[in-house]
């Protein structure tokens, strides 16, 4: 499989979850479109990791090339959980004081 | 066309269909569950990948724990009616266009990369992601960032207690 079919891929997603950033009001669907961003750019680094390997193999058929994308991606998920948990928080106490997830009233902040 | 392709390209279809659900759908409860979809799919092209210990933890972590916790958040909050006020028209246009030109931009640049076009990737076999191999990796060059990560996940434990708590 060639490596373009995933990057064209990852790149579709990411471009998805930035027009819902850029699209939607609710603070929760643009979280949710930042995590689908951070999913792109997983898949796409697994499969660069492949590609990685796939060229090292024909040097050495036993080599480990390209694990260390696999343990970034494994690091990524737990910032990304890590991030969620706080930002969900944010968005409840915001609701909790405004009765609104709507990104526009968030403007009050600046004053 | 082998078995893996149609795999590929069935899997590719249903994420991207997904992915636009999520955005157009106007519950954010269906939101949720498109986008819990498009986690099983990404982890189906890990496992096309052989990086089975990743499909495990992408089902495990996403569509387990977070989005579980999104639901949970919408259902606190009582969001599960269509309430949102829309932007207007031309904001949607205009976010679309940008979003269009960006995805032109990397297309096109991925185009041009001569270091990666004739380069493929293997499909369905290589031992890199399996359990053994990558908690080999992990427990040796990487265990020092695996513990701070810990420390991470303390901090934003405490971040959350403190900032959902009530004055």
């Amino acid at each position: 499989m060639p490596i373009q079919y995933y990057i064209a891929l990852a790149a579709c997603l990411f471009c998805i979850g930035v027009v819902g950033v850029v699209t939607r009001r609710n603070a929760i669907i643009i979280f949710m479109c930042i995590e689908l961003m951070l999913n792109a750019v997983n898949l796409l680094l697994v499969a660069f990791s492949k590609m990685h390997y796939n060229s090292a193999l024909a040097v050495n058929t036993n080599t480990n090339a390209g694990i260390e994308a696999q343990v970034f991606v494994f690091f990524i998920m737990v910032v990304a959980a890590a991030e969620v948990s706080v930002g969900l928080a944010i968005i409840v106490m915001m609701y909790r004081n405004v009765h609104s997830v709507d990104i526009n009233f968030l403007n009050r902040l600046k004053n | 066309m082998s078995i893996t392709e149609i795999l590929f390209w069935f899997l590719s279809v249903l994420a991207l269909f997904s992915a636009i659900m999520v955005l157009i759908s106007k519950n954010p409860v269906h939101s949720v569950l498109w986008l819990i979809i498009v986690f099983f799919t990404i982890s189906g092209h890990y496992l096309l990948l052989n990086a089975q210990f990743l499909a495990i933890v992408n089902i495990i972590v996403y569509a387990g724990a977070i989005m579980v916790l999104f639901l949970f958040v919408i259902m606190l909050m009582n969001l599960n009616v269509e309430t949102e006020r829309q932007r207007n028209i031309w904001m949607k246009f205009f976010g679309v266009i940008s979003g269009g030109l960006l995805l032109w931009i990397f297309i096109s640049a991925s185009r041009s990369a001569t270091d990666i076009s004739e380069k493929n990737i293997l499909m369905g076999q290589g031992n890199i992601g399996l359990i053994q191999d990558l908690g080999k990796v992990l427990f040796r060059e990487y265990a020092l960032p695996f513990e701070i990560s810990s420390v991470l996940f303390l901090s934003a434990m405490v971040g959350a207690v403190v900032i959902g708590k009530k004055e």
